[in-house]
């Protein structure tokens, strides 16, 4: 065998070797998905969203669950997602590339990919150990700590989008920069804002780990944010690892549920961001 | 036409100083979070450190009903199966983004990219119960029995594959991990591979260079600072992963030659835990185990981020 054909073999089977990696990539998000599907399919049926998690051995469904994450996830987008999109703001408009933005880009770098589970002892030492009990505000505060970094890694990103000519032109007339940022800037990026809140809601509202000793869980209808609160993840979470029929296909339906939730959040939130580059975001420069 | 009013004016400018401090706050905030987190975590953590000293990272036991406690076997699982999903997921993480920038046809391009980042959306309790239900008695069934006859009497790395086949276990965290963090390092490597200017690609074409010789031998050196930087990202994510490992880990605090045996993570323990730990030195014990993953996570991520920053600032230059 001469060097070429060598060379020529090598490269045939790195490439294939490539191509496989691919492939069971792809086939892992497809099994996860039968899985979810096959499973959980069955359990679906309108006493889901109409009766309450049952004891064990009976038959029920996941409306408090359902309720507690939907209004934790809300509680936690409203508190967290304001601060993100002001500090991105601070970051885009006003520090730049000073020492603090430099700092502070950093450290929201690092929360973007700390553990969740820290965020939730976090909580815990500072709202239920001082509260004394659980709470779902507790679980809505984590789930805050946890959208901020998402949020103000985004509109940052999307604020540099915007033409510095509208921004000039604004100025121009004599506009003070907060003026030209709420009525030129976060206007010009609106759907590359909401593509971050998006992403921020499909991220905090599968988390488990922080809402296990925040909200804890609670297996009777709640709405008292002061009192522990059931939530899907949490649900799931004990339900999947009884030994009871009835939970695990509880279980399985409250992960397709989640699941396909997220999955349309993700792509809804690309779509969101594909419209706005092809609106010409990108032709644009800095 | 236009008279400036100066009371207008003035106004504007509280505004503005309203408007600029609010961002500043929020930003200021973002520091004081980190802040709070290591100063919470080292004040709940203060009576399990000052009570057994450095002797809670160096020993095994674990112990509530005796109040003993050392973190070396959830340490030991955290750094082993995060090791394993490296193993596995950067190989394979690395093909993808290889086949994505050099060989996909443009058209798949997208759709291939977005199928591997909706796998990182998916949460990681669905990885769990997805690795309990399915991924486990396929391991107990087919994998496990055959390192145990094949790679078990292997003198040297035998001793990893030791033992009955449990089903979940270190090495089955450590796959569904690999899972999870594969889809963060082909996209931080498929991004890296991107700024590989084409100039230097079809340099190495022109002098008769095969695709993976261009690959090796240009786009890798090239990109290297932000591969590293990508797989360290993954490393930080899989140290971090708490609740699909402690679906599959078999919480056993201790230490097992084997890869098939149970073992802990150090968030794992503390997500099964934590609710029921009862007495102050038990819980503290839990968020000094908190404390250590938080000082581990901080300095691989801290590690990668700076690495990727740096490839960032040269990208820019060089444009």
């Amino acid at each position: 065998m001469n060097r070429r054909t060598v060379r020529r073999i090598k490269n045939s089977a790195f490439l294939t070797l490539s191509l496989i990696a691919t492939l069971a990539g792809l086939a892992s998000l497809a099994a996860l998905l039968w899985t979810l599907i096959s499973h959980g399919i069955a359990g679906l049926s309108w006493t889901l969203f109409t009766q309450m998690t049952p004891p064990p051995g009976s038959a029920g469904g996941l409306l408090n669950a359902l309720y507690g994450s939907a209004v934790m996830t809300l509680l936690g987008i409203l508190i967290g997602s304001p601060i993100g999109v002001l500090a991105g703001t601070y970051l885009s408009e006003y520090g730049h590339d000073s020492k603090l933005s430099t700092a502070v880009r950093f450290i929201n770098d690092v929360l973007l990919s700390a553990p969740s589970i820290i965020i939730g002892l976090f909580i815990y030492e500072i709202v239920v150990v001082r509260m004394g009990h659980f709470s779902a505000i507790a679980g809505a505060l984590s789930l805050a700590i946890l959208a901020i970094p998402i949020t103000l890694r985004t509109t940052e990103d999307m604020l540099k989008l915007v033409p510095s000519g509208m921004k000039d032109s604004s100025a121009a007339l004599g506009a003070y920069p907060w003026r030209t940022t709420l009525s030129v800037l976060y206007p010009a990026a609106r759907s590359g804002i909401v593509t971050g809140l998006l992403l921020a809601v499909a991220r905090i509202s599968g988390e488990t780990a922080p809402l296990l000793f925040t909200a804890l869980n609670n297996q009777f209808w709640s709405s008292d944010l002061n009192a522990p609160m059931a939530n899907l993840p949490v649900v799931i979470f004990q339900f999947a690892q009884s030994p009871y029929k009835d939970w695990q296909q509880l279980a399985w339906a409250g992960a397709l549920i989640i699941t396909v939730t997220i999955l349309i959040l993700s792509i809804s939130a690309r779509v969101f961001l594909a419209l706005l580059q092809a609106r010409g975001g990108g032709g644009a420069g800095r | 036409m236009a008279i400036i009013d100066p009371r207008h004016a003035a106004k504007q400018l509280v505004y503005e100083r309203v408007f600029r401090s609010a961002t500043l706050a929020a930003a200021i905030l973002v520091l004081l979070i980190l802040g709070g987190v290591v100063v919470s975590l080292l004040h709940g953590s203060w009576p399990a450190l000052s009570h057994f000293g450095l002797s809670f990272v160096t020993r095994e036991v674990w112990n509530p009903v005796t109040d003993k406690f050392g973190a070396l076997a959830a340490i030991y699982g955290t750094v082993v199966t995060s090791l394993i999903a490296m193993a596995i997921a950067v190989p394979v993480g690395f093909g993808i983004a290889l086949f994505l920038t050099e060989m996909c046809p443009p058209m798949l391009k997208r759709p291939i990219g977005v199928a591997v980042e909706l796998l990182a959306a998916v949460p990681s309790i669905i990885f769990g119960i997805w690795g309990l239900f399915v991924l486990a008695p396929i391991l107990q069934r087919y994998v496990q029995p055959w390192l145990i006859d094949h790679a078990g009497p292997i003198p040297g790395i035998g001793t990893l594959f030791k033992g009955p086949p449990f089903g979940i276990g270190i090495l089955t965290a450590g796959f569904v991990l690999a899972i999870m963090v594969l889809p963060f390092i082909a996209a931080t490597v498929r991004d890296v591979f991107d700024t590989v200017p084409a100039m230097l690609k079809e340099s190495g074409y022109g002098l008769g260079a095969t695709k993976w010789e261009v690959i090796w031998n240009v786009v890798v050196p090239h990109s290297r600072a932000g591969i590293v930087g990508g797989i360290m990202l993954g490393l930080g994510r899989a140290l971090g992963e708490t609740m699909a490992v402690t679906f599959v880990i078999g919480n056993a605090h201790r230490i097992s030659s084997s890869l098939l045996a149970p073992g802990t993570t150090i968030s794992s323990a503390i997500a099964n835990e934590f609710t029921e730990a009862v007495g102050e030195l038990y819980t503290s014990s839990l968020i000094a185990l908190g404390l250590l993953l938080f000082i581990i996570t901080f300095s691989v991520i801290a590690a990668a981020q700076a690495m990727l920053r740096r490839l960032e600032r040269r990208a820019l230059s060089s444009v």
